[in-house]
């Protein structure tokens, strides 16, 4: 099965464990990954906020470059506003020849031009459960994930609103749950499993955000979550990086590593902890992946230089983690 | 669009926001049940609730709409557009907000504009470069907003690229030109409201 893959800005590097682990599993499952030659950032959500037809001709030519690629037509975007942005744009033209006008006529000023509902878009998850099936996943489980207790955490977009079509219900998906169980994990109730994880508000009015995340670690917590898995980069980022500050306004203790769906299928396939990506978490995920006897790489960070201990009795600082 | 062309009176605020969405986000029918607003993350932080701030558009206050947090304090999870009884396109009337908010100059405003410049210091950066480049990006904002808070925001930073998760040098599209082409040719078509 060969897809048009869209990896998005943060698959660069922020997440650059997710893409490392998509990569990782599509191999065994049979998945060939295109790459769109020369694609832009897809506007996350700030291109909508200033320019509205800019904001379509920003995705139209992903799309457009999309289109020429040497695959069925599919496209898959790991990440969730990356989904959101190229359905949507492909959508909206689909339904308002108008626009489509518009936004091609911006493309044609670089050569381009795009026909509307000629890609169509996919996310990771849908393509692994739907095209592949849960059954042949099932059968590249060498380490079930056992005894590691898995929140699927979904977060908005993917589920929400369905520009692209709907494969998961926008209020109690259930297909990451399926997925994890296959993969041997037990999987844990997580009624706010579809809610938000603050997105960008995190850098407009951190309290808010903040707030959101609490929510979210509090309620994996009750249900003893060893680790939330995702399927976004903004949910990792905004879980993980942030749990420290989340700690230290609400005075809470959450450590509770986030990892990607792909990182855990990556570990139950027998592939190594280093291979996934896994060390490049804030929050350490070795204690939780010790249950299933993965022993996660230290974590790639620079080694302090011991202290001499005749120095100066300065401070110390708390070491990371 | 421009459906307020057609209509006999002068264009009400209603007819300006509506012209200002893509498609028809059926604004008119709200009932003002408030779904959205239980529905809403940032809810309790708003100036106004999206239900209280459709009744404000209905009542052409302009100027208090455009003002408040509302719009800003969207996390576009999309929960109020597909929990609407009446299938309003609430996250895109939102986005519409934004843009009029801007184009008006109401987050020009010195202690509001914060939320519009992430999106401008953003967007800026996506035209430089193609991609987007969160070293810039967290760089800019928040030594323009609070240069405090970019001191706390460096440790994180700083722990983001001892984890190789963030680059120092942005990385740039082959195609720019084209895409400055494609964005200038946009802007030139979208007018006033783009």
């Amino acid at each position: 099965m060969k897809y048009g893959y869209y990896p998005g800005c943060s698959l660069e590097k922020n997440a650059s464990a997710y893409h490392q682990s998509a990569v990782a599993v599509a191999g065994p499952l049979g998945i060939e990954f295109e790459e769109v030659e020369d694609w832009n950032c897809c506007g996350a959500t700030e291109y909508f906020s200033v320019n509205l037809l800019g904001a379509y001709a920003l995705v139209g030519r992903n799309l457009a470059l999309a289109a020429r690629g040497h695959h069925n037509g599919q496209l898959v975007a790991p990440c969730s506003a990356c989904f959101l942005n190229l359905t949507k744009t492909d959508r909206y033209m689909v339904d308002s020849p108008e626009l489509a006008g518009k936004v091609n006529q911006a493309l044609g000023a670089g050569g381009l031009a795009y026909e509307p509902g000629s890609v169509k878009v996919r996310h990771l998850l849908d393509i692994i459960v739907n095209d592949v099936g849960y059954d042949a996943v099932a059968k590249q489980v060498k380490k079930p994930l056992s005894s590691l207790r898995v929140a699927p955490y979904y977060g908005c977009l993917i589920v929400r609103p369905g520009y692209g079509g709907v494969f998961d219900d926008p209020e109690y998906p259930m297909t990451l749950d399926k997925l994890m169980r296959v993969l041997g994990a037990d999987v844990v109730d997580f009624p706010m499993k579809a809610h938000c994880c603050g997105g960008h508000m995190t850098q407009i009015s951190q309290n808010v955000a903040l707030e959101l995340i609490r929510q979210l670690l509090k309620n994996a917590s009750d249900y003893e979550a060893d680790v939330i898995v995702t399927l976004c980069p903004m949910c990792q980022l905004n879980l993980d990086v942030y749990q420290e500050n989340v700690n230290k306004h609400f005075k809470t203790d959450y450590h509770i590593p986030i990892l990607y769906f792909t990182q855990l299928m990556g570990l139950a396939f027998g592939m190594s902890p280093h291979e996934m990506g896994i060390g490049k978490e804030f929050v350490a995920a070795g204690p939780a992946l010790a249950k299933i006897g993965a022993k996660a790489p230290e974590p790639e960070t620079a080694t302090r230089k011991k202290r001499s201990k005749e120095g100066l009795p300065m401070p110390r600082r708390v070491e990371e983690e | 669009m421009s459906s307020a062309a057609t209509v006999a009176r002068p264009a009400t605020f209603h007819d300006r926001v509506v012209a200002a969405t893509p498609g028809n986000p059926h604004l008119e029918r709200c009932l003002q049940c408030g779904t959205c607003g239980g529905s809403c993350p940032s809810g309790p932080d708003m100036d106004h609730t999206p239900r209280a701030l459709f009744a404000m558009i209905e009542a052409d206050m302009s100027d208090a709409v455009l003002r408040s947090n509302t719009p800003w304090y969207c996390v576009s999870c999309y929960y109020c557009t597909v929990r609407c009884p009446q299938e309003i396109h609430i996250t895109d009337l939102m986005y519409s907000l934004k843009r009029m908010a801007i184009e008006q100059g109401y987050y020009k405003e010195p202690e509001a504009h914060k939320a519009s410049d992430f999106s401008e210091t953003f967007i800026d950066l996506v035209e430089n470069y193609g991609r987007s480049f969160e070293l810039g990006l967290a760089t800019r904002y928040h030594l323009k907003h609070s240069p405090l808070g970019a001191m706390k925001m460096a440790g994180m930073g700083l722990g983001m690229l001892r984890r190789g998760r963030m680059d120092l040098t942005p990385n740039r599209i082959k195609g720019l030109g084209q895409l400055r082409s494609i964005l200038a040719k946009a802007r030139e078509l979208g007018g006033a409201q783009s």
